[in-house]
């Protein structure tokens, strides 16, 4: 009898569709990725490779080009453990710690997602720009900001603020701060506890959002660009670099550089991705899928 | 430890025995302030050297209208295109078996990924008009690249993963349960879909179609190579903030830059109350 109710009178189970149905469904699906996703990849590395090997890697040992990728690489190094440590440190705050006010808090953690990339460099450009609030003291003490690495790192820790805590935060409220209270009650220090029970509980979310802070911090274009003035070799990170070869039809050797970008976006969904498979349950569930 | 004598003034309600509240509290909201309240200060209070009919005056210049409008239409646009292509990319991947699944599931996040400098100039490539894409539209008479309409494909391109990502798991939660119910009552499959599924989906749907709009509207790396940029046709609003910033027209774009910015906080509402809608339709 349990055939009534798994199939219909076509001989097909109930909860499927039509062998048509399913047809266009995947043609519609896989097609719309073909278009929107395979096919630029395939091209920024087609148009690369164009004048062939040697080419390409002239592009990408050429003095700006590697001035742009060490450029690159040094923001990176600065703005991401910043905002690790800030993730750890609101992630502790937030889940092991009762105050007024948290959800407030939360909200202004998530702030920099909503904000126009544009307008995440404009903020930097309108308090230390040179007709900006704190511009003219700054410069009368020879500091410079905007148009300088600081800027750009500024620019890169404010976009890519919300990451690491946006991961760790749901992650330690579902674990609980159980262990956490039996190591104090035995003794351990502050530090112990968050470097022996604490730490391997999050480690695998940590690296989620580092991974995925540092994909952007170094992709980073619209907040930069306003910062950066563009000053070839000096304060032009990979993705400034590519806009400028571009510019000037230089399309291999702007491509170029960009395959290195679009290697380090598919290096960085490898690693996420294997994350997910091999770790899946020690991630933030709501943000397994972000 | 630093709790007590840091934040003494604050009504002490935490009762944790964890230490390092106020070193971690302390930590978080000075770099909050630092990087993220004093900068954003900064913007609001810019405009203000306008007076209020200065900065209205400001966000009603045509070419800003312009901008505007074209920014929101675009974005809606795409929005729309992602709506209905990410739900079908949502329904193949949850309910649909094939090989490279896990393959596709994963390079649907590629957007979030790349850097929208590298996917600029990649679309551009490909739908101008000696392009791969743009070789077959031209003699149509389709011109993409240079034209609204390939903004709209940049931003349909950013905004792709975020309807997959929202519809995603609420299919997967979906209780097949009730589609069996309904298919045991007589319902066809296209009843069942348009009666049982699709109301249970909606507020997830939404939720994507908000996100990706909001996050197309911002969006500058992708559209600037593909857009053309001409003024009143084909310029984004975030553009013209970075033009009026090189001709050091600050109070200008900081007003833009607020008017944005109030747009996006309602989004951000809208979008907030969309979730707690599905989270309830949902019963999660």
């Amino acid at each position: 009898m349990s055939g009534a109710v798994t199939q219909n009178r076509a001989g097909r189970p109930a909860l499927a569709e039509p062998l048509w149905v399913k047809a266009l469904v995947m043609l519609a699906a896989l097609g719309f990725l073909g278009f929107f996703i395979l096919l630029p990849l395939a091209g920024v590395f087609t148009e690369a490779l164009r004048r062939g090997l040697s080419t390409y890697w002239e592009a990408l040992v050429e003095p700006d080009a590697f001035a742009a990728i060490k450029l690159t690489l040094l923001v990176a190094i600065i703005a991401v453990p910043a905002n690790m440590v800030f993730g750890i440190a609101a992630a502790w705050a937030i889940t092991k710690h009762k105050f007024p006010g948290k959800s407030l808090l939360l909200t202004l953690i998530d702030l920099p997602f909503s904000v126009s990339p544009v307008i995440s460099g404009l903020v930097y450009v309108l308090l230390f720009g040179a007709h900006g609030l704190v511009g003219p003291w700054l410069r009368d003490h020879g500091i410079q900001i905007v148009f300088a690495v600081p800027g750009l790192v500024l620019a890169t820790m404010f976009v890519t603020f919300p990451f690491v805590a946006r991961e760790l935060i749901p992650l330690m409220q579902a674990q609980g701060s159980d262990e956490e209270e039996a190591a104090i009650t035995l003794g351990a220090s502050g530090w112990q506890t968050f470097r022996r029970v604490t730490l391997p509980n999050i480690r695998w979310g940590l690296l989620y959002g580092v991974l995925l802070c540092n994909a952007r911090a170094m992709g980073e274009f619209g907040a930069v660009s306003v910062v950066s003035g563009h000053i070839r070799g000096e304060t032009n990170t990979m993705p400034l670099h590519v806009e400028i070869l571009y510019n000037e039809y230089n399309f291999v050797a702007a491509f170029a550089v960009a395959s290195m970008l679009a290697i380090l976006a598919l290096v960085t969904l490898l690693a996420k991705s294997l994350l997910e498979w091999r770790h899946g349950a020690e991630l933030a569930a709501t943000t397994r899928r972000h | 430890m630093t709790g007590r004598s840091f934040f003494s003034v604050f009504p002490r309600r935490d009762r944790s025995i964890i230490p390092g509240f106020g070193l971690t509290l302390g930590i978080t909201l000075f770099y909050l302030t630092i990087i993220v309240l004093i900068p954003l200060a900064a913007l609001a209070l810019r405009p203000t050297d306008l007076g209020f009919s200065g900065f209205v005056a400001a966000v009603t210049q045509p070419r800003v209208l312009a901008a505007l409008k074209l920014s929101f239409t675009t974005a809606f646009f795409a929005a729309a295109i992602n709506a209905v292509f990410g739900l079908a990319v949502a329904w193949m991947l949850v309910r649909y078996e094939f090989p490279g699944k896990k393959v596709v599931d994963a390079i649907v996040d590629l957007p979030f990924a790349l850097p929208t400098a590298v996917a600029g100039i990649a679309l551009t490539s490909l739908y101008a008009p000696n392009g791969w894409i743009g070789q077959y539209l031209d003699p149509l008479g389709i011109k993409v690249a240079f034209t609204p309409l390939g903004i709209v494909v940049a931003l349909t391109f950013i905004g792709l993963p975020f309807v997959v990502r929202t519809v995603q798991p609420v299919l997967e939660e979906l209780d097949t349960e009730l589609e069996e119910a309904a298919a045991c009552l007589g319902a066809t499959r296209l009843e069942t879909f348009i009666r049982v599924i699709f109301p249970v989906i909606l507020p997830a749907l939404m939720t994507g179609f908000a996100m990706a709009l909001a996050r197309a509207v911002g969006e500058y790396g992708s559209v600037i190579f593909i857009a053309g940029n001409m003024p009143m046709v084909s310029e984004i609003t975030p553009l013209l903030i970075v033009i009026k910033l090189e001709q050091f027209d600050y109070a200008g774009a900081a007003a833009i830059g607020v008017a944005m910015l109030l747009i996006s906080f309602i989004m951000l509402l809208v979008i907030n109350l969309l979730q707690r809608w599905s989270r309830r339709w949902a019963g999660i």
